[in-house]
């Protein structure tokens, strides 16, 4: 059973350190989004796998407001940042979002070319 | 203990560790894939097969009705709403073009390389000033000389 132990959570710390790394490097706000509603769902699945292997019922309400807030949350964010938007001529800087990775990557391409 | 008495207790960690891992490569996936989308597509993984493994092996552990509902719950909020999310997330990644368009196979929104500003219309209230100041002054003051547009004369909007 501490086999069980050490490699359950050994996994979901390892997912949940690495979503941790995509948060802050970012590059952009949707980046960081996903990485959020990501790490919520690994804090469930943590929470579930806790409640599973000491079978302690107590934890599971919490597990149920977690779910709940990372859709709200990743929602709202999408909302903020697309508003009624249908297309888009920059590509978000004027409301705050940085400048997208894959369009420098392409120019940096272009410019080596 | 017998066989049958173990053998739950082997499904439901099977299960548990299967969703932990997981939520292992959903961290690798989003810390390898290249945008916003690819990044997407791993961290939903754990969201709807993880969740569900885990919440499995975790009903067969708990032993309780009162869990087990709770734990369902959990499970089909996950399948309904991450859809919804996943959708509203990747529309905007596509209009704030944070997409790697030279990665796509297929792009069925692409308009052409029409680069405009364009805004859903129709969420303004009644009373919203003009869209273009200048022009609808202009047009008040020809109605005020002409009297008000024919019948069949354009609407403003």
């Amino acid at each position: 059973m501490t086999v069980v132990f050490w490699l359950a959570y050994g996994m979901l710390g390892v997912g949940a350190l690495l979503t941790l790394v995509r948060l802050g490097m970012g590059p952009s706000l949707l980046d960081r989004v996903v990485a959020t509603d990501t790490l919520l769902v690994i804090i469930a699945a943590g929470l579930a796998v806790h409640a599973g292997l000491q079978r302690d019922p107590t934890v599971v309400p919490v597990l149920v407001v977690v779910s709940l807030l990372a859709f709200v949350g990743s929602v709202s964010v999408a909302r903020y940042i697309g508003g009624m938007l249908l297309r888009s001529a920059g590509d978000g800087q004027d409301v705050g979002l940085p400048e997208a990775a894959e369009e420098r990557a392409a120019r940096s391409l272009e410019a080596d070319r | 203990m017998s066989v049958m008495e173990a053998l739950p207790d082997v499904l439901a960690v099977a299960l548990l560790l299967l969703g932990t891992l997981l939520c292992l490569t959903a961290g690798l996936g989003l810390l390898r894939f290249p945008d916003v989308l690819t990044r997407m597509h791993a961290g939903t993984k754990p969201q709807v097969l993880g969740v569900l493994l885990i919440m499995v092996g975790a009903a067969i552990r708990l032993q309780g009705w009162s869990a087990t509902w709770m734990l369902l719950l959990v499970a089909a909020f996950q399948m309904l709403t991450a859809p919804v999310s996943a959708h509203m997330i990747s529309r905007v990644a596509y209009r704030r073009r944070h997409v790697r368009r030279d990665r796509l196979l297929v792009d069925e929104l692409h308009t052409g390389g029409e680069m405009r500003d364009s805004v859903y219309r129709g969420d303004e209230p009644a009373d919203a000033p003009p869209e273009e100041p200048g022009r609808a002054l202009v047009e008040s003051r020809r109605e005020d000389l002409d009297g008000p547009p024919d019948a069949g004369g354009r609407q403003p909007s």
